[in-house]
């Protein structure tokens, strides 16, 4: 066989591969698209994921389209979504930057056991803490409050934050600040000029991931908010699967309004996103 | 002095207000300045790295620090930037005692290793950076900018990120940022050690040609000796933290002052033996080894004695092919040759299983000499060294 058929049958089995890993990958979420398409009573399973009569009911049942009251519940449950997971990155990355490279550039006292704690921090599950943290939000008032949930979920956001900046931090080569202090800049300059930009892709990865962990997290959010109005969406979510009936047609739906937020932000981070991956691997 | 460079303290600068408000601002030097290290002592933790050095460079002088890796030189040079802070000793520029001021205070202008350019900006706000910071008016960062870059060749790379440059372009926009500063004294940290050979050589030369233009204080790292002997109007040699030997680079070549000097300097390496010495016929011999080189009384002087163990040094660029008249020192059974072009070196042992040793030999020469032959060498008594075999100081020094 000569070299060029044998590159060309390669290449077909290869793409023969991803085609099936593709599809292997998005068919759920292709039945979750269907499901959000279909009408109440009609979501019977099919092989091929399209609904046999498509209709936005769904998108309209969770927004509350057409009714007042319930259009502004949504736009207030999304806007906590947003405001809380905003915060969480927020916070998680003004906390985390400069904690991070103090770890990267200095050593001292108590800083192995130091890092050791904020390590075993993420080794207990979110759940573990969750009643410990309903009373210490109650005895602060801030039960029931998009403050509350941010406090929470900052401080778990900062331990993971400050391990990926520090090794953004240490990627980073000392010359830079060096060269800075040496051309005039004092050491607090040096870091907010130089350090700081050359770590933005990492700090924006991290603020992603904070972002994310806020948006998706269901457990605490449901443990501490009581109020219909304070609640976030994956609390929303979760009331359309109840003990006697599921609306799978709103759940869908809601789901995919829930993932489109996420889903624009990575779209619009992608390349800071893909050199912030790489920005701890990549020595120098 | 360049038409339009003018004198930092005619040109100082006004501090930004935010650089230094708990520090006072720098007293304004004069552009080019001494340089003095007196008693400095540096240690990492148990690691003595600095045991000792004194340091003095005068007015636009060019100095080069060089020694093997882990000698301190980098260190001294990390000091007197302010990089580091010395345990014990002093660092004064034009006579100001620097010891204990923040980098920024200093004056001074850094080339690194690694070049070190801010990777978010471009080679234009690579060079604005530290006057920007220092306050210095946009007319004066523009006309700077382009005074540098005309300099280096910078022009069309101004717009450009450092990841859009290639190595040598990289290593000028470096040597560009210290320019711009117009600092009291230059410091460079091993700036060539990332370029290919003939960028190196390249380099070099540019970087004397523009020392001799600015005519200020330079201050050079490197452990590369080629550097260090073109480069240098002194030379420092560094070992084990402390100055083993300054001075003019030939001066410091041809008088090294320690075996380790002489070993360090020279390329290929120094034979070294170990001997004593002979008296015959009212002349001084050093013998050992398979050698037997007369001496060269007037350096060596009171130090010879006779029967007194030495170690025997005769580089391989002085040791040839005896033709004539001229006396034998030694035989050399050829085991290979290394032919460069304009000249071969003919490694081998003296006597048939005696100490090795290498010998020069003239490109005609080395197409005659086969490996396997034993030649006749000679050496002028001028380029024989001779050293303590204990302390390794050379006679001459003691």
């Amino acid at each position: 066989m000569s070299r060029a058929r044998t590159q060309r049958v390669e290449s077909i089995a290869a793409h023969a591969v991803l085609l099936v890993a593709v599809i292997y990958a998005l068919y759920p979420l292709l039945w979750v698209v269907s499901l959000a398409l279909s009408p109440e009573g009609q979501s019977e399973p099919r092989a091929v994921p399209w609904p046999s009569s498509p209709s936005l009911d769904n998108f309209r049942a969770v927004t509350g389209w057409g009714d007042a009251a319930r259009s502004w519940l949504f736009v207030r449950q999304l806007s906590n979504s947003l405001v809380v997971s905003l915060a969480t990155a927020f916070t998680a990355v003004v906390i985390a930057t400069p904690t991070a490279y103090a770890l990267a550039r200095w050593d001292f006292v108590g800083k192995n056991g130091g890092m050791r704690t904020l390590l075993m921090t993420q080794m207990f599950p979110g759940v573990a803490s969750a009643v410990p943290l309903y009373l210490i939000l109650d005895a602060l008032h801030l039960l029931d409050t998009r403050s509350g949930l941010v406090l929470v979920y900052a401080a778990t956001a900062v331990p993971f934050a400050i391990f990926q900046l520090r090794g953004a931090f240490l990627a980073i080569p000392v010359d830079l600040e060096e060269a800075a202090m040496v051309d005039g800049a004092t050491r607090a300059q040096a870091f907010l000029k130089v350090a700081l930009p050359a770590a933005r892709p990492a700090i924006a990865v991290t603020s992603l991931f904070a972002f994310m962990s806020a948006w998706n997290e269901f457990i605490l959010a449901a443990t501490f908010l009581g109020r219909e109005s304070a609640y976030t969406l994956p609390v929303v979510l979760q009331r359309y699967v109840g003990e006697y009936n599921t609306q799978w047609g709103a759940f869908a739906a809601g789901a995919i309004v829930v993932s489109v937020p996420v889903m624009a932000l990575f779209y619009v981070a992608q390349r800071q996103l893909l050199s912030g991956l790489t920005a701890g691997g990549v020595k120098g | 002095m360049e038409e339009g460079v003018e004198p930092v303290a005619g040109n100082r600068p006004r501090q930004s207000s935010t650089a230094s408000e708990d520090t006072p601002l720098p007293v304004p030097a004069p552009r080019s300045v001494r340089c003095e290290a007196r008693g400095v002592k540096k240690a990492f933790g148990d690691n003595p790295i600095l045991r000792g050095v004194d340091l003095d460079i005068p007015e636009g002088s060019f100095a080069v620090l060089v020694g093997p890796s882990g000698c301190g030189k980098s260190t001294l040079l990390r000091l007197v930037a302010g990089l580091e802070t010395a345990d014990e000793g002093t660092i004064h520029l034009a006579g100001r005692d620097v010891t204990e001021l923040p980098p920024r205070d200093r004056d001074v202008a850094m080339v690194f290793q690694s070049y070190a350019l801010y990777p978010h900006l471009t080679v234009r706000d690579n060079l604005a950076f530290g006057l920007k910071l220092r306050g210095t008016a946009e007319s004066e960062i523009s006309t700077r900018i382009k005074e540098a870059s005309a300099m280096l060749g910078l022009d069309k790379l101004l717009d450009r990120l450092p990841k859009q440059l290639s190595g040598g372009q990289r290593q000028r926009v470096a040597m560009g940022r210290a320019i711009v500063r117009r600092p009291t004294i230059f410091l460079f940290d091993e700036p060539l050690s990332n370029l290919d050979a003939a960028l190196r050589a390249e380099v070099r030369v540019e970087i004397r040609r523009l020392h001799d233009r600015l005519d200020a204080t330079t201050l050079y790292v490197t452990h590369d000796q080629v550097e260090a002997m073109t480069l240098a109007d002194t030379l420092w040699v560094l070992n084990g933290g402390r100055v083993e030997q300054k001075g003019a680079p030939l001066d410091v070549y041809e008088r090294p002052a320690s075996r380790f000097v002489a070993t360090f300097l020279g390329s290929p390496q120094m034979n070294l033996l170990e001997g004593k010495l002979e008296r015959e016929d009212g002349r001084f011999f050093a013998a050992g080894g398979g050698i037997r080189a007369i001496v060269d009384e007037d350096r060596f002087g009171d130090a010879l004695e006779e029967g007194r163990a030495v170690s025997i040094g005769v580089r391989p660029h002085d040791l040839v092919l005896a033709k004539g008249e001229a006396p034998v020192v030694a035989e050399l059974k050829v085991e290979l040759i290394e032919a460069l072009g304009f000249e071969a070196y003919a490694h081998g042992w003296l006597k048939s299983s005696g100490p090795t040793l290498i010998a020069r030999l003239e490109a005609d020469d080395a197409r005659s000499v086969k490996a396997g032959v034993t030649v006749p060498l000679t050496a002028a008594p001028t380029s024989v060294h001779l050293f303590d075999p204990e302390s390794g100081r050379s006679l001459a020094a003691s």
